[in-house]
């Protein structure tokens, strides 16, 4: 199937979506099995985790506190996030630009290589043999089919990438002379930031970890690993909010019935998320004794060029509300606030996700500021922060994004039933959060630890006063697996018993009189060199210095997990 | 490429808090001297006490001038070790008094830890190889509890002592807060 046959090449700034076909749509329902499977298990662990932490409830059969917490951890942040990203940036994809046979044999193979990896992996951790959290930190140790199931979840995000670059290739050939459509853009960009980051996590496991995990190496450089799982670290992050910034600046202006603000500057935006969000790793490690301070700070100044795109767009995005409520009538100040479509649950969900990205945006702000971190550090309050923006912002827009997708590729409606239901989802999951999330920041900046299981540390005063707020993430906790549940059960309705029908894929168009979006937007080679330039300078130095200065490696421990 | 004439308003206003907050902090750090602790000094995990620092006897509290003190730590798998009382019993409660300068300085033997007396700025990450050192002024009086905030095992939680600060020298009246 020609792709260019598909596409007639016009003069029109916007491109007419393509049609899904049925085997891909089988493709980009995988995916979407295997998220919200995650979902389920890790929100499961996740109730598991803040009924134990409150004190009044253990863990039967001999399961670990530290094992359940490593399952929460892999099944959520790498699993969930991972497979539902990738499903949903082929559909992207298939609607933008298409996809081909042979694309879609190799998105096939990216979802296997993804799935055996996250099957080894979890069987690893399942049978308490793996007991390192999501982190894996060195010099801890797990059984190496861990390992080896991390670097397989990789690999098969990469062939994904390479499909993904291929798609908008070819589309490129066939329409030479105009833009890359906006979401395609997008998805490229993510990408290209999700390989130049995972090489990090990936030499660290395959050039570290596995061989030092089967007994061929003796000793783990411990800094060394920690830098290079950073270095991925957070601009996985990004990885994992590019795809609701996709949703938000291009896809909800269709669902309230407006336009795109600005595609130059959605795409000016998430060329700034490329340059920024790989040479920033350090601010997680700020309170480590062997890098340089003077590296740290430097990184905490390029840390803080990331919030610029964050702040365009969320202009972007109230602007794009407001003047969509005034074209639909709308007068005075705030009286375009109405208009929005408040019982329309693919905008009310992720709606809810944009409003908790400005206390979680804040408190990374804080997270991130050199001596500032060491108040918060590793205390429950950073559990908190992400807790906002990963498990609130990201996954309300996902579960946004999911309320038409799925009765779009399944050929089935979202009833006003559904829409009801995900509507309350949204207030359960909004007010659990608050309630967790809230606990989690009060007791981390009392000094409560993060990553602990009950504890009464002796029956210290300040650990009296921590297991309150521990109750109150239980009580929240209890509300957001109760939310799971919901959403689980309004997956498979979407999946199998709402009425057949035709769901609209909602791609957003610019206003006809938009300015045109300057050709320099696409100079491929320009972004990945400054990406590229920004990497080398902030860790060349330091990198350099880990490894020359380094003390005797660490053996391996795991007979204390 | 066309911006909003709001949007450059907003983005200066945005851009100028940011580049504020970077001046406070790039002052704070390189002026006052409050970088997190970093010090790059590194020690054999497998043979802490080759280190005077932290040979058995020189571990806990040391008093080292009228109002100066160190303490030395050794963290590993899942204790604290502060050194020893007159008795031999190993020590889990060191009492400073208010407005001392304290020298934290701490080593594992084995995995990472994180050295943290909750509720105050002593919060450092304690890895394999590398001597973590932080000095600080204890001005507010009560009991802090001595934490590790970075999993490093099934005992994690376990792990801990207790630090007062106390009013007056003798450590015989604990203020209340």
């Amino acid at each position: 199937m020609s792709l260019a046959m598909k596409q007639q090449p016009n003069e029109e700034i916007n491109v007419t979506p393509l049609p899904i076909t049925k085997p891909e749509a089988k493709l980009y329902l995988s995916f979407m099995y295997v998220a919200f499977i995650s979902l389920f298990i890790g929100g499961l662990m996740g109730l598991l985790q803040v009924l134990v932490r409150s004190g009044d409830f253990e863990l039967p059969l001999g399961i670990g506190y530290y094992q359940i917490l490593t399952l929460h951890g892999v099944i959520l942040a790498l699993v969930l996030t991972t497979f539902f990203i990738i499903g949903f940036q082929y559909s992207l994809l298939g609607k933008t630009v298409g996809m081909s046979d042979k694309q879609r044999k190799l998105g096939w193979l990216s979802f296997w290589t993804m799935t055996i990896g996250t099957a080894l992996t979890g069987t690893a951790i399942l049978l308490g043999e793996a007991n390192v959290l999501y982190t894996f930190y060195a010099p801890l140790k797990a059984h190496p089919i861990f390992y080896i199931g991390l670097a397989l979840v990789v690999v098969g995000s990469w062939i994904s990438a390479f499909v993904n670059w291929h798609q908008v290739y070819v589309w490129k050939k066939a329409h030479p002379g105009q833009k890359t459509p906006l979401l395609a853009f997008m998805v490229t960009i993510n990408m290209i930031m999700w390989v130049i980051c995972s090489i990090g996590v990936a030499v660290a496991v395959l050039v570290q970890f596995i061989p030092w995990s089967l007994g061929y190496a003796e000793t783990i450089n411990v800094l060394l690993s920690r830098t290079l799982f950073w270095y991925f670290g957070h601009p996985l992050v990004y990885f994992w909010l590019l795809p609701a910034y996709m949703a938000w600046y291009a896809i909800i202006p269709k669902i309230i019935g407006g336009k795109i603000f600005s595609d130059s500057l959605a795409r000016l935006s998430f060329v700034l998320f490329l340059f920024f969000s790989i040479p920033v790793g350090f601010h997680h490690q700020l309170t480590e004794p062997g890098i340089d301070p003077t590296w740290k700070f430097i990184q905490v100044v390029l840390t803080f060029m990331v919030i610029v795109p964050s702040l365009m767009t969320a202009f972007s995005m109230f602007a794009m509300f407001e003047t969509t409520g005034r074209k639909q009538g709308a007068t005075g100040l705030f009286d375009w606030f109405k208009k929005l479509p408040w019982k329309d649950v693919r905008f009310v969900a992720p709606f809810v996700g944009m409003l908790a990205f400005i206390p979680g945006g804040a408190g990374g702000i804080i997270n991130a500021s050199h001596q500032l971190n060491t108040l918060v550090h590793n205390t429950i309050w950073v559990t908190g922060h992400f807790h906002l923006t990963i498990a609130t912002t990201v996954l309300l827009t996902f579960f946004g994004i999911a309320y038409w997708l799925i009765p779009h590729l399944t050929g089935r409606k979202l009833t006003p039933k559904i829409h009801k239901l995900g509507i309350y989802q949204t207030i359960i999951w909004a007010v659990g959060m608050l309630i967790m999330s809230g606990a989690m920041h009060i007791q981390g900046l009392l000094g409560g630890p993060r990553r602990s299981s009950f504890s009464e540390y002796g029956g210290t005063e300040q650990a009296a006063e921590w297991v309150g707020y521990q109750t109150a993430q239980a009580v929240g906790g209890t509300l957001l697996f109760i939310g799971i549940v919901l959403m689980v059960y309004i997956f498979v309705d979407l999946i199998a018993f709402a009425p057949k029908g035709e769901e609209e894929y909602p791609i957003a168009e610019e206003e006809e009189d938009a300015q045109p979006t300057p050709q320099w937007m696409e100079n491929w080679k320009l972004w990945i060199g400054i990406t590229i330039a920004l990497i080398l300078f902030a860790y060349t130095i330091p990198m350099i210095d880990i490894i020359q200065n380094a003390p005797p490696g660490s053996p391996p421990f795991d007979g204390i997990l | 490429m066309h911006l909003h004439k709001y949007e450059k308003i907003w983005l200066i206003f945005g851009g100028g808090a940011l580049v504020l907050f970077l001046l406070i902090l790039g002052f704070g750090a390189f002026y006052l001297g409050t970088h997190p602790q970093s010090h790059g000094a590194t020690i054999d995990p497998e043979n802490v006490e080759t280190n005077e620092a932290f040979e058995r006897e020189n571990l806990g509290l040391t008093q080292v001038d009228d109002d100066r003190y160190i303490v030395n730590i050794v963290a590993s798998t899942f204790n604290y070790d502060l050194g020893d009382d007159e008795e031999g019993n190993a020590v889990s409660h060191i009492e400073i008094p208010k407005g001392s300068t304290v020298l934290f300085q701490a080593v594992t033997t084995d995995v990472i830890h994180g050295l943290n007396i909750a509720g105050t700025n002593v919060n450092m990450m304690v890895e394999p190889g590398y001597i973590s050192s932080l000095e600080v002024e204890l001005n507010q009086t009560g009991e802090f509890t001595l934490v590790c905030n970075e999993y490093c095992g099934v005992g994690h939680h376990m792990m801990f002592a207790t630090v007062e600060v106390v009013d007056d020298e003798s450590g015989n009246e604990t203020a209340a807060e």
